[in-house]
């Protein structure tokens, strides 16, 4: 096929200005690169996420409360979620769809052990947590209902928690004190490897009666203590749904909201939140890419330039094939396949350079996110480069079959 | 002879440019026919008209009057597709500046015209081989411009005007970048072409160049002064049949 025939004309006379011909394919390169590597990072981090997130249990529900000021201009709002809500939740006869309700209440604080201390985020909860959680033990246990019933001074701690304390982890039986409080360590939990999202390595928990009674100075609301949080189990992943239903109704009752009242409680599954992280990092994936694909545009415009003048720097050539018996489209198909070849050879270094950028990120230890380099994002960046070539390769290639070819030949 | 038979039949040609106000008249009803098989030399001063008789023999230009045909095939009225085709068929061209791409060995240069006939790749190498054989620049096939000399790249110039067997090889001033041995290897190289069969059309103002030729056409201000004509290119025509 003729077509073809163009490409080694095309890559002769590349290769004939190969330092211009780097130049001007850095835009693209750049580009490409840019684009494929942002894409790769938001692919990773999102994959990441994800894992994270399913990791924990695709069937757990968080209630969180809203705020609510009480009566007319009475000042602070007050929150709303307490522990009566967790008992009445964990009655099987409303709720046959919900097991485990874990109420949470958590709050920053420092743990001492010795001449060290660390601010540390401790949860009060009940045994359940680590089920519900997914939590994983390095060493010892999590609390037990027992020492849930009897308030005990008792703590399970992370990774980083242990190792700034006592700069070991293998700690179980020694202790730490809160507030002046000695707890003795249980348990430590293995460690997340993750510094980022849903990491347990900076807390520490302890009994939920102890949290509310003793170290934290929890305001209670309609007499029983708040929770910051609850969070619950449903039966199956396909009762996820009706569980938030039985929540819902239950709390709704329990605050006597009317049929036109909204929630002063929002109720989050791993589905909802999954959908979230989703739409977060897609969003800001196309932000960044649009960011980046600017670069492409101003790599189109380097090659159009660069076209032009070659169009201009070849008119001789340009007469000369005329003369030969060229037509109109031999000429147009040798410049616009010239630029052609030159912003896929851009665009195939660009992919090259974001895999070694992949590959580097890679061997760095505990990086938190892989670059993940897809064969949609490939198409696109090949796609993408070839169509600079021709939108951007077009004008330049019009401008050469325009030319006369006497006036041509004549061209110094 | 009848006129109807000739390769190239000129009647009454003009040619005008415009520039902006002022029109300057290139050539002034200028009519000639060349036979197949003559050697003609056009000479003149500069600016007699020349190059510009030449361009329209050879399609690139257009005459703003006259008639011009080829093979009894009147050229008025084609599209810019068709003359490309006839430039590519019918025409060789060798210009005084060589014209070859600065960077492609030989035989992609001569190679080229066959490229823009959709000459399969493999015959097309092999046509432009015996073509560069016919010049005696078998052995430089691979070679690029800038390791050739003057001469070597005018007869690859000459070899690629060939390698389409055209109806009529056109040479504007074909020894005027060179030496004058190398100028006259070159003349002798068209000469050769000529006893084989070849039409040649010469433009020169070299005077020995002209004498070589079996008919000369004199030029000045764009009409032909003198035409030693029809009885030379006629003795050479029945001399070869
Ligand atoms: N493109 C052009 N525009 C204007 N005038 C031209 C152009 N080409 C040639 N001429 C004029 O036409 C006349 C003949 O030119 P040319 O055919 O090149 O002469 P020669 O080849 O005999 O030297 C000259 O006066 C020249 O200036
Ligand atoms: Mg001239």
């Amino acid at each position: 096929m003729k077509l073809v025939r163009y490409f080694p004309v095309a890559v002769d006379s590349i290769t004939a200005n190969k330092m211009r011909a780097g130049l001007t394919m850095l835009g693209i390169i750049i580009g490409v690169a840019a684009v494929l590597s942002i894409l790769g990072v938001g692919r990773g981090a999102s994959a990441n996420i994800l894992d994270e997130v399913a990791s924990q249990g695709t069937t757990r529900l968080t209630i969180s409360p809203s705020t609510e000021s009480e009566g007319e201009g009475a000042g602070a709002p007050v929150q709303t979620l307490t522990m009566g809500d967790v008992k009445a939740l964990s009655d099987p006869a409303f709720h046959p769809d919900v097991v485990e309700v874990v109420p949470q209440f958590a709050g920053n604080i420092q743990l001492v052990a010795g001449s060290n201390n660390k601010q540390t985020r401790v949860t009060g909860t009940t045994a359940d947590y680590a089920g519900v959680h997914g939590l994983e033990m390095a060493e010892g246990r999590f609390l037990t209902e027992e020492e849930i019933a009897r308030m005990s001074n008792v703590i399970v701690i992370g990774t980083a928690v242990a190792t700034d304390l006592f700069e070991r982890t293998q700690v179980v039986g020694e202790s730490v004190r809160i507030n002046g409080e000695p707890f003795t360590i249980v348990g430590v939990l293995e460690e997340s490897g993750n510094a980022g999202f849903g990491s347990n390595d900076d807390s520490g928990f302890i009994p939920i009666g102890v949290a509310h009674g003793r170290i934290f100075n929890v305001p209670r609301y309609r007499g029983e203590y708040i929770v910051t949080s609850a969070s619950a189990n449903a039966v199956s992943e396909e009762r996820v749904e009706a569980a938030e239903l039985q929540i819902e109704q239950t709390l709704r009752l329990r605050r006597g909201l009317g049929a036109e009242d909204d929630n002063d409680f929002t109720i989050s599954t791993q589905a909802s939140l999954l959908d979230t992280i989703g739409a977060v990092t897609s969003t800001l994936t196309l932000l960044l890419s649009s960011i980046a694909a600017i670069s492409l545009v101003v790599g189109g415009i380097g090659i159009m330039n660069i076209m032009l003048v070659s169009v201009t720097e070849r008119t001789k050539e340009i007469g000369l094939r005329k003369a030969l018996g060229a037509h109109t489209s031999d000429v147009l198909l040798q410049f616009l396949i010239e630029s052609l070849v030159l912003t896929l050879l851009g665009g195939l270094i660009g992919i090259a350079v974001s895999y070694g950028l992949a590959l580097l990120v890679q061997r760095i230890p505990n990086f938190p996110i892989d670059i993940l380099i897809g064969v949609d994002a490939l198409i696109l960046a090949v796609g993408v480069s070839a169509g600079c070539g021709l939108i951007f390769g077009l004008y330049p290639a019009m401008r050469a079959t325009r030319l006369d070819p006497i006036e041509a030949l004549r061209y110094e | 002879m009848a006129v109807s038979s000739a390769l190239i039949d000129m009647q009454n040609i003009s040619k005008v440019y415009r520039m902006g106000e002022t029109e300057v008249a290139a050539l002034n009803g200028v009519s000639l026919s060349i036979e197949e098989g003559e050697y003609v030399a056009i000479v003149g001063t500069s600016g007699s008209g020349k190059s510009t008789l030449m361009n329209i023999v050879g399609f690139l230009d257009s005459p703003t009057e006259g008639v011009f045909a080829i093979h009894g095939q009147k050229a008025s009225g084609l599209t810019g597709r068709q003359l490309a085709d006839l430039r590519n068929r019918e025409i060789g061209f060798v210009f005084q500046q060589f014209n070859l791409l600065a960077r492609a060995p030989a035989w992609r240069q001569v190679e080229l015209p066959l490229f823009y006939a959709n000459v399969a790749r493999g015959t097309a190498r092999k046509r432009a081989l015996e073509a560069l054989t016919q010049v005696g620049l078998a052995e430089r096939a691979d070679h690029r411009p800038e390791e050739l000399s003057g001469g070597q790249q005018q007869r690859v110039a000459i070899a690629r005007a060939l390698v389409n067997r055209p109806s009529l090889l056109l040479a504007d001033e074909p020894t005027g970048a060179l030496d004058t041995r190398t100028g006259e290897e070159v003349m002798a190289l068209f000469e050769k072409l000529h006893e084989e069969g070849l039409t040649l059309v010469i433009i020169t103002h070299d005077q020995e160049v002209a004498e070589r030729a079996r008919r000369v056409i004199t030029m000045r201000d764009g009409v032909i002064i003198s035409d030693s004509g029809g009885t030379a290119g006629a003795a050479h025509h029945d001399r070869a049949s």
